[in-house]
């Protein structure tokens, strides 16, 4: 195993499976990425948030911006809408389709190279 | 306007409200900062209300809208048909503010950070608004910047999974850069329609959509 290294010399990325969001209410995943992007970590979810809780994370993150030290996050997805394919059954039952690979950073940290439906290019940088 | 003439006028407004069959629908404008909402906002109240009150001021400073504004019972006529709704203007929504970018529009420290702080609210505000308060959305893009952008993918999903009508306007058509098909093509799942709220060019087929998707 690798020594432990000190944390201020690279960007920790916590790599989240589907299998552990499952679990989680909404507001247990919103906070567990804010509290993660606050630290300074990169936060990758192996299935991403429902519609709705991109609108929770957006409105929580807003609420915890404040002046010279959590200036909000950076979130990247495929561009691509997969609410549109969901049967309307499938939404009347709550159920989204939202398996998405999604990639959140510190705003201040974090910079989009490139973006298209297939491909995600982001340059991270440390603190 | 003649005094008999208003009081007939308001006598007739109150009386179509009353009796008519529903409320009228209030329609979110939505988009990122600067795309040009205000703008639109205050164009549709100047060419369909009595007064024609602008509903907020206009600005290149991103963030120039932080409260949520309503206009209530604007009434857009279309083939002989009126169409009612109340148009509610909303702040640019993003997942990032830094008052240090106030900072280069010669602004001073104290203001930067009020205006960063009253700009999180609003977003936080518009959020709301568009899960509890809307009943359809007319999403302004600055067809001059590159239409993939997160917010932009994330706010689409969002009206798409509340199934809220929404009405996708490549504005600013009047720039050299603008690009209304790159707008189409982010968007392909739903119309686009062309305009430049400042000019005014195009907004008779605006309000033919608006009469379409929201009447």
């Amino acid at each position: 195993m690798a020594e432990v290294k000190d944390p201020s010399e690279g960007v920790r990325i916590d790599l989240i499976s589907g299998e552990r969001m499952a679990g989680l209410t909404s507001m247990e995943k919103i906070r567990m990425i804010l509290d993660g992007v606050r630290e300074g970590n990169i936060v990758i979810l192996e299935e991403g948030l429902s519609p709705d809780e991109e609108s929770r994370l957006i409105e929580v993150t807003m609420t915890e911006i404040s002046p010279d030290e959590f200036t909000g996050l950076e979130i990247e997805t495929y561009p691509q809408s997969e609410t549109a394919d969901a049967s309307f059954l499938n939404r009347l039952m709550g159920k989204q389709e939202s398996k998405k690979l999604t990639v959140i950073g510190p705003a201040n940290q974090i910079e989009t190279l490139h973006k298209d439906e297939t491909l995600i290019k982001t340059l991270v940088s440390r603190r | 306007m003649g005094l008999l003439t208003g009081l007939k006028s308001s006598i007739s407004r109150a009386a179509s409200t009353l009796f008519s069959e529903e409320e009228p629908k209030r329609i979110g404008i939505y988009g990122p900062p600067n795309a040009g909402k205000t703008t639109l906002a205050n164009r549709i109240a100047r060419d369909w209300t009595e007064h024609g009150d602008a509903i907020g001021p206009e600005s290149h400073v991103p963030h120039e809208t932080r409260r949520a504004r309503r206009k209530e019972n604007v009434e857009i006529e279309r083939d002989g048909k009126t169409v009612t709704i109340d148009v509610v203007d909303t702040p640019g929504v993003t997942t990032k503010v830094d008052y240090t970018e106030f900072l280069e529009h010669d602004m001073e420290k104290d203001d930067a950070v009020r205006r960063s702080r009253e700009a999180t609210e609003g977003v936080a505000e518009a959020m709301h608004w568009l899960r509890e308060d809307v009943d359809g959305v007319i999403y302004v893009l600055d067809s001059s910047t590159d239409p993939f952008t997160q917010v932009n993918t994330m706010l689409i999903g969002i009206i798409e999974s509340q199934d809220l009508p929404v009405l996708i306007l490549a504005n600013k058509i009047d720039l050299e850069d603008s690009s209304v098909q790159r707008i189409k093509n982010a968007f392909p799942q739903h119309e686009t329609t062309p305009v430049s709220a400042l000019e005014g060019d195009n907004m008779d087929e605006v309000y033919d959509k608006i009469a379409e998707y929201f009447g």
